[in-house]
């Protein structure tokens, strides 16, 4: 691909000229001089402890590149910012006969891992290796013990496929081979945005090698992020906050890191797995899945199963199932979905973020109640699903929270939330001693009962009816299951099929597990993962936070007015902006599409970031996309915007908007047509009575 | 028990004339070389290799085995004694039962064969430092009599400082090597106790209390100690140690090793061969005790303790040791005599040993009495025992040992028994900085190699790495096209030492695959290791190597202590 407009710029002279035009801003800079460490008093950055003494100030933004991460530790409330630094190798020649000129094209060659440009008349030609050398895992001190030193049989295999590509270069003199340590984050996204723990401290660091290319746009959403509290885009993807201190440990970076530089210039396919790091946090069924054919994904360092092998077939090996097509898995998920459909599935969804939230009188509540968009002062025992907005009315957080008494609330979150949530929470928490806030998260074992005849399997274990009458949907009740008692039993399920979420302390995790299992025998039962869960919930039409919805969708864009209470008596955050949203109308609208003419054996799948059109217009992207086996259709889901035709402003989408166009997606190229809905196919929700039922009710002779 | 197949020798004459066949008929890339060194006038003869992918040409096979033990049956029993099969009628079979595909192994199925076997000890560090003068050691083996006759031990002892190593190379089938494998140690771990340690077992053995633990093994899981004979072979020990206790003359003297090793070879021996005359009522241990006696093994055996080295030796098999010179080159020192046709001296001893009329018949055509190769060995009654003894022992013993033509034959011309003794051959070497490994090793290894080449293809195996200096451009003009090339060779050098992490592997790897230029070649290679089981002991002997590393920080301060 070639790329006329394409510039080739040199950092120092970037960082130079910043630092010049900075300068005549009135900002001073200190050269020669170390940070020590940065102070904070109550959670709060108060300045900046340097070897040439102290510098006071409210913001601190650590850039220290693959020094991040100490850095960040040298703190006394430590910031963890995992990122690790590789070796990175590129060679530089001496000019050629005829010295190239600077308009010469940037060249990449993915297959060969190589990337070659002009260098005052020579080429520089470097590459990310299948085999990378992680360096500093020990830190800074290192720097003194191993200089960096040029590593020739290190970079051979690169200069084999520089010379493979162009073999008239083997004539070239060489001048040097550079040794530049890069440095590279877990999930190969880069990190910025706010410590969860220290107010005040950004952090803009682990560019994964594109440093130059992404700094423009990284530094302006910082930027905005410093002044207003939040960039103009959703950046979840780049905030530290999708990390913990879990993925701190030294070890686990240096081996991810190992698996993060190759995949730059690998094919990255959709639903792929990190190999290394895994098996950090589990479930303690993990191995009992494990026996029983799972398949793992890993989210925050948990192992959720994908999906479940049955003994008799054969997954392709983890290369060759690499695919945009059908994937391998299509009929071993099709099979517990239809499970979950028609008996009863059970997955382990231990992963999600569980917080509790008790206090001494009516604090917990008041202090929900505000930063929760739903009403939560609802009678004990009620589930209520609602989302934790922010000012402009977006989604922080989509949860369930259940009230379990007057005074504590339990609430659950994406797995990803872990410390995002927190620190949101902490933020609006008011110091006081009788309002407590726990992460409870590895004290339950999470298993999801879903399908009809989970109600069966659950009387049946608990002597309690489980009918709509005595347990009605959205409801949490403490039960017994088997022998273990105190089991948080909810009536609900996260993709809309019938079912429970039964919350288990972790001891009785085993034994809970092997009474719904033997019990759930004659039902049917089987295991499911997070494959079927998906498709079921984007059948449903369920949007999912971190997938669909992020920090500027609102709830009134996705369909979820019956989840916002504007009028509960009390004020809540990005209450205005949602009142004035409701007046002027939305934007954008979520919406599902029903793939017409797609062939899932043939055509390449949808995956998601596919772009749609209306009327042949673009109108935005989808965000999630699955096979739904019901419908035998492909579905996506996506926003749909309204530009207008004249300036591309963005204009109110309505409901009439949506269902009189003609609407279609784009995979790769080859555009196919797509029925728009704004609300979920309804004959999916239909209890369909089952033959026996029938039979069984005739013979009753009601 | 496994008869050795004799009429193997008859692919002999054919072998001379067929030559110059051979070179013509062959195509010039799948010539192999079949090195065929064990004392045999012609070293090299081209062949075809393998018969499962190549052409077959009607000849004779490229190697002739040479069984260790070779019975040419009296004329009497000539008859009597022809296999179904020879391996010329059977070769002929094959041929027509295979068809010329090609197959070969692939490199990870040649790692798996090569690695079945691989042991590695390394001796543990206290406080990060290891005060031993042994760093650890490598072993492996390759078999190609199935099963195989070879057998390894290493041990350390418990009760005196010292470690024990030893390879032990059975013929007429393993029973011998393996028993030896299993005793041998706890004889010279008893004969190196001082008198009070001896009295201090004794007596817990006959109070019934906790033995003191004599040796540590070093065992891969697939060497195995035999539970049935276990009892009788303590009783046997104990008995030993009970003389040695009784004959202490209360002055406690400075235990000598060399004696110690010599004792407890002839011990071990002696102890066989009386167990198989007196017999076992249980009739699996009897039949085992006599297999035990009837077969034969030869034994290498080194024993360190700091830079002291004792190296024991019956038979054949061979200890060299690896020496660094200062210009970072690889020399060996042998530090055992073979004792076969080919050690002057030892043909030399025999014919001492018997009367002068016996001269001629006591070695003959490199073989003892024409048909053993060893000329020391543990078991082999029946080079040792009187023939009357041998007649009475076979005849009440059970009938598989009657039914068996191998051990009712007496070799020819065998007037003055013993022919054959166990008695070991003990060097002492004391270790220097410069003496970096030990190789031990049967002649599967030393027949196919060069002791120089041994040694340095282990040298350089377990410097590898540190001697490939960095390169540096530094100044000097290199164009991209050199710098290729120059990686590319370095490249080739390194993945042969990679892919093994223990030494005695890279060494078999080598002395299975290499080709004429002294390099690994997988096509051979992969030949060599698919041959079937039947095959395999017509192209190569079993082997067995152990690669014991030194320490040479602490045996260069055990030097300047002294100094």
């Amino acid at each position: 691909m070639h790329v006329p407009e394409d510039a080739v710029v040199s950092s120092a002279d970037v960082a130079l000229a910043l630092a010049s035009a900075a300068s005549q801003n009135g900002v001073q800079i200190y050269d020669r001089t170390s940070i020590l460490h940065v102070m904070v008093r109550k959670g709060q950055v108060t300045g900046v402890e340097t070897d040439k003494g102290q510098i006071q100030c409210h913001y601190f933004v650590n850039c220290a590149g693959q020094w991040a991460y100490e850095l960040g530790l040298s703190n006394e409330e430590p910031v963890s910012i995992p990122l690790h630094a590789c070796e990175h190798f590129y060679l530089l020649t001496r000019p050629w006969e005829t010295p190239l000129q600077s308009n010469t094209p940037t060249i990449v060659d993915a297959d060969g891992r190589i990337y070659i440009r002009n260098w005052q008349g020579g080429i520089l030609s470097g590459g990310f290796e299948k085999n990378p050398k992680p360096i500093f895992t020990e830190g800074k001190n290192q720097l003194e013990i191993q200089n960096l030193q040029e590593d020739w049989d290190h970079f051979e295999p690169l200069l084999s496929s520089l010379l493979r590509r162009m073999p008239e270069l083997e004539t070239m003199e060489i001048m040097k081979l550079v040794n530049c340590p890069e440095t590279f984050t877990p999930d190969m996204r880069c990190i910025m945005g706010e410590s969860p723990s220290v107010r005040g401290y950004f952090v803009l660091a682990g560019m994964n090698s594109a440093g130059l290319s992404f700094g423009g746009g990284a530094g302006r959403y910082l930027a905005e992020w410093m002044v207003h509290g939040y960039p103009s885009e959703s950046v979840w993807e780049l905030d530290l906050k999708r990390f913990g201190a879990l993925q701190s440990s030294r070890t686990f970076l240096r081996h991810r890191v190992m698996e993060v530089m190759p995949l730059l210039y690998d094919l990255k396919v959709p639903r792929w797995d990190f190999q290394t790091g895994r098996q950090l946090r589990t479930s303690p069924l993990y191995d009992r899945l494990d026996a029983q054919g799972a398949r793992w994904m890993e989210k925050h360092g948990f192992e959720r199963p994908k999906y479940f092998v049955p003994p008799d077939k054969d997954l392709l090996a983890l290369e060759q199932s690499k695919t945009f097509y059908k994937p391998d898995w299509f009929e071993i998920v099709e099979s517990e979905v239809k499970c979950c459909k028609e008996a009863v599935c059970v997955i382990d969804m231990s992963s999600f973020t569980k917080f509790e939230i008790t206090s001494t009188g009516d604090q917990a509540l008041e202090i929900l109640q505000y930063l929760f968009s739903n009403d939560l002062d609802v009678p004990v025992g009620h589930i209520v699903h609602t989302g934790m907005l922010n000012e402009g009315g977006g989604y922080e957080n989509d949860c369930s929270i259940a009230r379990l008494s007057k005074r504590s609330f339990f609430m659950i979150s994406p797995t990803d939330q872990q410390v995002h949530c927190w620190a949101w929470l902490k933020k609006y928490m008011p110091e006081d001693s009788n309002l407590i806030l726990e992460d409870v998260t590895w004290k339950y074992t999470a298993l999801n009962l879903i399908g009809p005849r989970a109600v069966d399997v659950l009387s049946e274990l608990s002597y309690a009816p489980m009918t709509p009458d005595h347990f009605p949907s959205l409801f949490c009740k403490e039960m017994s299951v088997g022998y273990a008692n105190g089991i948080r039993v909810m009536s609900m399920t996260h993709t809309g099929e019938p079912g429970f979420m039964l919350y288990i302390p972790i001891e009785y995790a085993l034994h809970v597990y092997n009474e719904v299992m033997s019990v759930g025998q004659k039902y049917g039962i089987r295991n499911a993962g997070y494959y079927a869960l998906r498709s079921l919930r984007i059948e449903k039409f369920f949007a999912f936070w971190g997938q669909d919805l992020n920090t500027l969708t609102t709830p009134l864009e996705c369909g979820r007015e019956s989840r916002v209470k504007l009028d509960k008596g009390m004020d809540f955050i990005g209450r205005d902006a949602l009142l004035q949203q409701k007046q002027n109308g939305v934007y954008k609208r979520f919406t599902m599409f029903i793939l017409d003419d797609h062939d899932t054996d043939l055509d390449l799948w949808p995956w998601w970031g596919e772009p749609i059109y209306r009327n042949g217009q673009y109108v935005g992207k989808t965000t999630s996309s699955a096979y739904g086996y019901t419908l035998e259709r492909h579905v996506c889901l996506g926003f749909v915007h309204n530009f207008s035709e004249d300036t591309g402003e963005e204009q109110v989408v309505t409901a009439d908007f949506i269902n009189r166009g003609e609407y279609e997606i784009d995979i790769a190229g080859h555009r196919f047509q797509a029925k728009a809905k704004l609300y979920p196919v309804t004959s999916l929700f239909t209890h369909k009575r089952r033959k026996d039922d029938v039979e069984l009710s005739d013979l009753h002779g009601k | 028990m496994c008869v050795c197949p004799g009429p193997r020798r008859i692919g002999i004459p054919v072998r001379s004339s067929s030559l110059p066949l051979f070179s013509d008929a062959m195509p010039a890339p799948t010539q192999l070389f079949f090195p065929l060194i064990r004392h045999c006038e012609l070293s090299r003869i081209y062949g075809t290799a393998c018969y499962c992918h190549h052409r077959h040409l009607c000849c004779s096979p490229p190697y002739i085995p040479q069984s260790r033990l070779r019975y040419t049956p009296h004329p009497a029993y000539a008859t009597f004694y022809r296999p179904k099969e020879s391996w010329w009628q059977y070769t002929q079979g094959r041929r027509y039962a295979s068809t010329p595909q090609k197959f070969y192994l692939t490199p990870p199925q040649v790692n798996s064969i090569l690695k079945a076997n691989e042991y590695s000890f390394k001796v543990p560090e206290f406080d990060g430092k290891n005060v031993s003068s042994v760093l650890g050691f490598d072993s492996n083996q390759l078999p190609a009599n199935a099963p195989i006759e070879d057998r390894r031990s290493a041990a350390t002892c418990l009760q005196t400082r010292g470690m024990l190593l030893g390879v032990f190379d059975g013929h007429a089938g393993c029973a011998c090597s393996q028993a030896v494998s299993e005793r041998l140690f706890y004889y010279i771990a008893v004969s190196l106790l001082p008198h009070e340690t001896l009295l201090e077992i004794e007596n817990a053995v006959e109070s019934g209390r906790a033995l003191l633990p004599i040796l540590q093994w070093h065992k891969h899981p697939n060497d195995y100690f035999s539970k049935e004979a276990s009892k009788l072979y303590f009783n046997s020990l104990r008995t030993y140690w009970q003389e040695l206790i009784d004959l202490n003359t209360g002055e406690s003297t400075e235990i000598d090793v060399k004696e110690a090793l010599v004792n407890a070879f002839k011990r071990l021996d002696n102890d066989i061969s009386l167990e198989a005359q007196v017999g076992d009522p249980n009739s699996f241990l009897n039949y085992l005790v006599l297999r035990v006696a009837f077969s034969g093994a030869t034994a290498c055996v080194a024993h360190v303790d700091g830079v002291d080295l004792h190296v024991a030796n019956t038979g054949d098999s061979r200890a060299m040791l690896g020496v660094q010179e200062e210009d970072g080159s690889w020399s060996a020192v042998t530090l055992s005599n073979d004792h076969n046709a080919q050690n002057e001296r030892e043909v030399e001893r025999l014919k001492l040993e018997h009367p002068k009329n016996e001269a001629k018949s006591v070695v003959k055509q490199d073989r003892l009495l024409g048909l053993l190769m060893p000329f020391r060995a543990f078991g082999d009654v029946k080079f040792k025992w009187s023939i009357d003894l041998q007649k009475r022992v076979i005849e009440s013993g059970p009938d598989q040992l009657n039914d068996n033509e191998y051990t009712k034959f007496i070799p020819p011309n065998y007037y003055t028994p013993p022919y054959l003794t166990a008695e070991p051959e003990v060097t002492y070497h004391r270790l220097r900085p410069q003496d970096k490994f030990l190789v031990l090793a049967t002649d599967g290894l030393w027949e196919t190699m060069h002791r120089q080449d041994v040694v340095r293809i282990v040298g350089e195996y377990l410097t590898g790495m540190h001697h490939q200096q960095p390169i540096a451009v530094g100044g000097y003009k290199v164009t991209l096209g050199q710098m290729h090339g120059l990686l590319t060779e370095r490249r080739a050098k390194m993945s042969s030492v990679f892919e093994d992490q223990n030494a005695a592997t890279h060494l078999i790897r080598h002395a299975v695959g290499n080709n004429e230029f002294g390099a690994v070649d997988h096509e051979r290679l992969s030949k060599m290791l698919s041959l079937p089981e039947e095959l395999a002991r017509m192209y190569r002997d079993d082997i067995t190597i152990i690669v014991v590393q030194f320490n040479s920080h602490v045996v260069g301060a055990y030097q300047n202590q002294e100094s």
